[in-house]
């Protein structure tokens, strides 16, 4: 079981989760930039390479999260042509402006101002969210909401406390409440102080998707997302492989000709 | 060696023929590559100064093409960026190199001037080479930091806010002085502006000035080797050293292996893991500068850590910070005084004494523990090991003058250490 303690009593500050890159060169697999405060998010799962679980998730993020969310650096044909979605079907599926064409970038349908208004804080533009938060954070994130009557739309969330995004996917998940334990905390100066730490989630309410689909919507709304952030990702990979295949080439005959020169060196 | 047989006669006919007659290129080829002669019995660290060359080539031109697409305003920065990373084509690719490009020539430099502590390649006759070299380091520092604000992303913001807010802690000056480097009240349009000048042409000219400069200082003075051997001082009856090997075939083809070892670390970390888990792409920078927000943790890219780390290791005293900006930036100066704060007999650590590696030693944990301290929030143990790490950092060179001259010695060779075997 995943230990959420820390979350709640460190700052609900927008925490990265990084992945630690191991690199096959040990220049830099350090555990050096381990997530800011200690905290590990559960991982998110989710595989770019899956083009199942990216095509659900683009269809999850067009129907629940864009009418909110823009993503205004990503294009639809791009989506289309790394989704392997033809024109047609990206405007019979994703699109859901008629107005709008293939070519142009995914816009919020909620106007700035408004969105203002009524929660207090634009909803962030999501083309990069997967890259500065992480994926891990994002997936616990959309399972982290929780009934909270204090708040004004009547939940909070365990990993972003106070967010102002209401709980939109509510109707999916169900609704939970959260459970926490008082706890002795040892404070700077010797003294303990109780302080609330998160137990578990209950689902009070059940929604239409079992707690496994909602995982599994979680997990392909994530992957869409990570793919949102860096489109590149899949292809820069396959042909990082042949670009590394030829250096090994080139710097074996580059050894070899080295060998035959040196041999004049006594 | 700079001074060589210049009665040879160029070659005549031909376009080179033409040339020779009209330009030394003969002769600089001559003297900078077929016969400079190098000591034959470099080691793996006489690569990183080839390589800091290929490394400023590679800014250079991927630099060239990301200015083609890049919009330096701050409405337009972060956006331009995306656009390069989405829309352009290969512009991902340039871009990833760029900025795999900035840390990997901080890499190659901190281990090209281990090198010289090492082997006392600061020594004379090569202080003027090492100090040029001391101020291409200045130099990249500037440009690595000017260029670091340029993506426009929350870290940029604040990164750049916070190091020139150190300017505003000296006395009287500090506040107008601050004022005047971003151009206005607080890091805006205007400095990105001429941040984006000084790195795409100021401080790239003067780094490719001080290249050249320090090139030049080189082949003047001749290369140092591990054993720290003058190999001039042995000659053959045609002038040329023993242990000295031309540059051209012998290091030409020896630095191509070299490359291709450097060029899949490389391009292992631009296509499999371009932000090295946010070390050398921190992941608050991919939201764009919000002054209105800070990050959960500001801390600069690595290769500046270790001195950001002496800054916040000392504490604040009679009402001011200054004494931690002094600190880190006396840190930088103390190499400067290198050359004449190492009084030992002989220049390579092969031949000094225990005390002397000891202490190498320690400057070397010194640098990296910083390194990490100044990556972390400043909580639990990282401030205490910051201020220990300081204080031995100076301590290297500090007790240089009294170690480097009480330490035992061994005897130095006249001739190279030179094992066919290991070649």
């Amino acid at each position: 079981m995943i230990r959420f303690a820390g979350w709640v009593k460190s700052r609900p500050v927008l925490v990265r989760a990084v992945a630690v890159a191991s690199l096959a060169c040990g220049l830099a697999s350090s555990s050096v930039v381990a997530a800011h405060e200690g905290e590990a998010y559960p991982s998110a799962g989710n595989d770019i390479h899956n083009m199942a679980s990216l095509q659900r998730g683009a269809r999850n993020f067009m129907s629940y999260c864009s009418g909110c969310h823009s993503a205004q650096y990503v294009r639809y044909n791009r989506i289309g042509a790394d989704l392997g979605i033809s024109d047609d079907d990206l405007r019979a599926t994703l699109i859901q402006d008629p107005d709008t064409k293939v070519a142009e970038t995914i816009r919020s349908a909620l106007p700035k101002e408004d969105a203002k208004r009524w929660f207090g804080n634009a909803p962030p533009d999501l083309s990069l969210i997967a890259r500065s938060r992480g994926a891990d954070y994002i997936s616990a994130f959309l399972k982290g909401f929780y009934l909270d009557p204090s708040r004004p739309n009547g939940v909070n969330n365990l990993v972003l406390k106070g967010a102002a995004m209401p709980h939109v996917l509510a109707s999916l998940q169900g609704v939970q409440t959260a459970e926490f334990k008082m706890v002795p905390v040892a404070m700077a100066d010797g003294s303990t102080v109780k302080q609330p730490e998160f137990e578990k989630f209950v689902l009070t309410t059940k929604g239409s998707m079992t707690p496994e689909q909602y995982d599994e919507f979680v997990r392909d709304t994530v992957n869409f997302l990570v793919y949102m952030g860096e489109p590149i990702q899949a292809k820069r990979e396959s042909l990082g492989i042949w670009v590394i295949l030829f250096l090994l080439v080139f710097t074996a005959l580059a050894y070899g000709t080295k060998k035959e020169y040196w041999k004049d060196v006594k | 060696m700079a001074n060589t047989d210049k009665t040879q006669a160029p070659p005549s006919g031909g376009l080179y023929g033409w040339i020779c007659a009209r330009f030394p290129l003969d002769s600089l080829v001559r003297d900078h590559l077929s016969e400079y002669y190098a000591p034959k019995n470099f080691n793996v660290w006489y690569y990183f100064g080839a390589l800091a060359i290929v490394v400023l080539m590679i800014q250079l031109l991927t630099g060239i093409f990301l200015t083609m697409n890049y919009k330096p305003s701050a409405q337009e920065a972060f956006s331009s960026v995306e656009y390069i990373m989405r829309d352009v084509q290969w512009g991902w690719l340039i871009r990833y190199m760029h900025s795999t490009g900035a840390s990997a020539f901080f890499i190659v430099v901190y281990l090209h001037m281990f090198r010289a502590l090492m082997y006392g390649s600061y020594r004379a006759p090569r202080e003027l080479l090492w100090i040029l070299g001391m101020v291409i380091y200045l130099a990249l520092m500037a440009e690595a930091f000017m260029g670091y604000l340029l993506p426009w992303g929350n870290m940029s913001f604040w990164g750049a806010q916070v190091i020139v807010n150190l300017f505003s802690t000296i006395p009287v000056v500090g506040d107008s002085l601050v004022e005047w480097i971003r151009g206005d009240y607080y890091i805006s349009d205007i400095t990105l502006n001429r941040f984006f000048a000084l790195h795409v042409i100021a401080l790239p000219l003067i780094l490719v000035f001080l290249v050249v400069a320090h090139i030049l200082a080189l082949h003047e003075v001749g290369s140092n080797n591990p054993d720290g051997i003058e190999i001039k001082k042995l000659k053959n009856e045609k002038g040329i050293p023993l242990d000295g090997i031309a540059f051209h075939p012998y290091y030409t083809v020896k630095d191509t292996f070299g490359l291709g070892v450097f060029l899949i670390v490389f391009c292992g970390i631009v296509f499999f893991a371009p932000t090295v888990g946010g070390l050398f792409l921190e992941a608050p920078n991919f939201d764009p500068a919000n002054p209105m927000q800070t990050p959960p943790h500001i801390a600069p890219v690595w290769y500046f850590t270790p001195f950001y780390a002496m800054l916040r290791a000392v504490p604040s005293f009679a009402g001011t910070q200054v004494w931690g900006v002094i600190v880190m930036f006396s840190a930088i100066a103390l190499l400067f005084f290198l050359p004449w704060l190492d009084k030992s007999p002989v220049k390579s650590i092969r031949y000094k004494g225990p005390i002397t590696k000891f202490m190498l030693g320690v400057f070397a944990v010194s640098f990296v523990v910083l390194a990490v301290c100044g990556m972390k929030p400043p909580q639990g143990i990282y401030p205490l090991l910051a201020r220990i790490f300081t204080v031995t950092y100076f301590l290297f060179f500090l007790l240089m003058p009294w170690y480097s001259r009480i330490d035992s010695t061994k005897t130095v060779p006249s001739r190279v250490t030179y094992n066919v075997d290991e070649h």
